[in-house]
């Protein structure tokens, strides 16, 4: 098992956002967490990726915790996407993909090697940026720039990847195209994938799992078809919808915000 | 920085981006060495080449030789110190805490040293006591700031400048009351070097802090790759295998002992840490490995030029001065350039 939290818990300050969290990624498995807003689902990949420290429980990187485990030799098995990225001016994307053979350089190497050269070379190939690889990344579109992070991502040659809302701000084209991409790369180079997605539709239609998060606990883990009922979605995001079977599998139809009581509207009309 | 779309072919800008870097250097060097003769040069008395020669291989007129070897020479080498110090501790602050407003200043050095000398001027003790007060200052504001920032194991880079403006403005107020209260002597003692001059440094100085700034120079240029990494944001950063927390006390503490060092030799030179870096990047881009090199040449060669163009008119001015007056000047040139260009 690549990635595993046991009894995890941790927020911002003392206040715990997520708790007792017991997870684990399979190898090679692509896993969704869901949840409405504040559910704590990206609080928890950010305990996953040691951006924040827990509060109580572990999370285990291949059986050891990650967050005794050096930074750098966690940095070579565990790669992170976050949601919002700082574009320092004036670096190209060959320069920013290269940073991600950081945790494999030795502090003296000021250079890459030839297999640091090589890996990169291979994620721009992956992500299809290998033609504007001397262009500044403030220059790219919204599903360049995401490409060229992805890429950054994937030189570091991790076994275990984590995006925090990779579609956020793509419109429908790119949010599929880097889906798709992810896929390829989930199942041709068996990388393990953990995503927070907004989207329940595409976390569906690409996940092996998904994780339901609700008020900072792990509601439930199974495969689409298994959480994506009517019952489990008013609970869990309080909505009422309709399934259906597409060509691309399950997905689901919101009708209606789900309200447990009619508010003051009937109350106050006359 | 002109940007183009390239062909597919392999990289073809890395050869052109050689090149440039090339050029820049090879720029550096000689403004480097066109100053560093000109300051060996020129003066009350002036020394022609052959002069220059003689004196340098210890022949010929006497007064030539003191004045090249005790005078002139160790005042261009404590000019490029300096200079190279701020530049490069200005450069590793910037890019640590991701704001090209940052100086080898802002995490309270100026203020502590400052003030400490006011102090050292005010109790009457030695001129002697200066540097080491100045030293001292700096290196224990910049502590209070990094104490006063961390929290838990975390150190925010947003607590670090609200700190160092928050002592800054604490031992300033101090400072300038103290000045106030001084009898007239010692606020023109005090103030001379609150300006920042290198007048009268000789090799003294220069053997007493050259060495210690020397290793902080190398020690700064070796953080490049953490450097490099921070600026792509904390998360990011931490991600690709970086402690935050241990990254930011080195690259601070390496900052600090260089500006501690300059300021213990020449007072508070301002501008040249806060606008070397900006030149630099506009010549070599914004990769630290370069950026932190050429940021300690670009900043020796700012100064002594500056110190050049203090002390060849009428009156010699504070070095200080000439800096302030020539930087304000180019840094609102690079702020109306980036405006114009849509930049931040």
């Amino acid at each position: 098992m690549p990635l595993e939290t046991r009894n995890l818990a941790g927020g911002y300050g003392d206040r715990p956002i997520v708790a007792a969290v017991n997870l684990s990624l399979q190898t090679g498995e692509w896993l969704s967490l869901l949840g409405a807003n504040g559910s704590g689902k990206s609080t928890l990949l950010r305990l996953m990726s040691r951006i924040l420290k827990p509060q109580t429980g572990v999370a285990l990187l291949d059986g050891r915790d990650i967050h005794h485990l050096s930074p750098t030799v966690a940095a070579q098995k565990l790669a992170l996407l976050p949601q919002q990225q700082t574009v320092p001016e004036g670096l190209t994307v060959y320069q920013l993909v290269s940073l991600g053979r950081s945790p494999h350089q030795p502090w003296w190497q000021w250079e890459l090697d030839a297999d640091g050269r090589e890996q990169v070379e291979q994620a721009l190939h992956w992500t299809e940026i290998n033609h504007y690889r001397d262009r500044p990344v403030i220059e790219l579109s919204g599903g360049e720039r995401q490409r060229a992070f992805l890429a950054l991502a994937l030189a570091q040659d991790p076994k275990v990847l984590l995006l925090d809302e990779p579609t956020t701000f793509l419109d429908l084209h790119y949010q599929l195209q880097l889906l798709e991409l992810l896929k390829r790369l989930n199942r041709q180079q068996g990388l393990s994938i953990i995503t927070v997605l907004h989207d329940i539709n595409l976390a569906a239609r690409y996940s092996d799992r998904l994780a339901l998060l609700r008020q900072g606990h792990l509601w439930g883990v199974g495969t689409p078809t298994e959480m994506l009922t009517p019952e489990n979605l008013r609970e869990v995001f309080d909505i009422d919808v309709t399934l259906m079977h597409t060509p691309v599998g399950l997905q689901i139809c919101p009708l209606a915000a789900a309200q447990p009581s009619q508010p003051e509207l009937t109350a106050t009309s006359p | 920085m002109t940007t183009t779309v390239r062909s597919p072919q392999a990289s073809p800008t890395r050869p052109c981006q050689r090149q440039r870097v090339f050029l820049a250097a090879m720029l550096l060097l000689a403004g480097l060495a066109l100053v560093i003769f000109l300051s060996l040069t020129n003066g009350s008395v002036a020394l022609t080449w052959p002069e220059l020669v003689a004196a340098a291989l210890r022949q010929g007129d006497t007064v030539n030789q003191t004045i090249l070897w005790d005078l002139r020479l160790p005042r261009v080498l404590a000019a490029l110190l300096v200079g190279a110090a701020l530049g490069l501790a200005g450069a590793l602050l910037q890019g640590m805490l991701r704001n090209g407003l940052a100086s080898p200043f802002l995490l309270g050095i100026s203020a502590g040293a400052g003030l400490m000398v006011v102090l050292v001027v005010g109790v009457g003790l030695l001129q002697i006591w200066v540097p080491l007060g100045a030293w001292l200052g700096a290196v224990v504001t910049t502590l209070l700031v990094y104490l006063l920032a961390r929290t838990g194991t975390t150190l925010s880079v947003e607590r670090l400048i609200l700190g160092g403006v928050a002592f800054s403005s604490f031992f300033g107020a101090i400072q300038s009351l103290m000045l106030l209260m001084s009898p007239d002597g010692q606020i023109q003692a005090a103030l001379n070097w609150l300006i920042g001059s290198l007048n009268g440094r000789g090799w003294t100085e220069v053997t007493l802090v050259g060495p210690g700034i020397l290793v902080a120079s190398i020690a700064g240029c070796l953080l490049a790759r953490q450097v490099n990494l921070l600026s792509l944001g904390d998360d990011l950063a931490t991600g690709l295998g970086t402690s935050l927390l241990r990254s930011r006390c080195l690259i601070g503490a390496v900052a600090t002992l260089l500006a501690a060092g300059a300021v213990s030799i020449a007072g508070l030179v301002g501008f040249v840490g806060l606008i070397v870096p900006h030149g630099v990047r506009l010549l070599v881009g914004t990769d630290y490995r370069l950026v932190l090199p050429f940021s300690a040449l670009g900043g020796a060669l700012v100064l002594s030029g500056a110190d050049l163009m203090a002390r060849t008119g009428p009156v010699e001015l504070p070095v200080g001065v000439v800096t302030a007056m020539l930087g304000a000047p180019v840094f609102i040139w690079l702020l109306h350039r980036r405006r114009t260009r849509g930049g931040v």
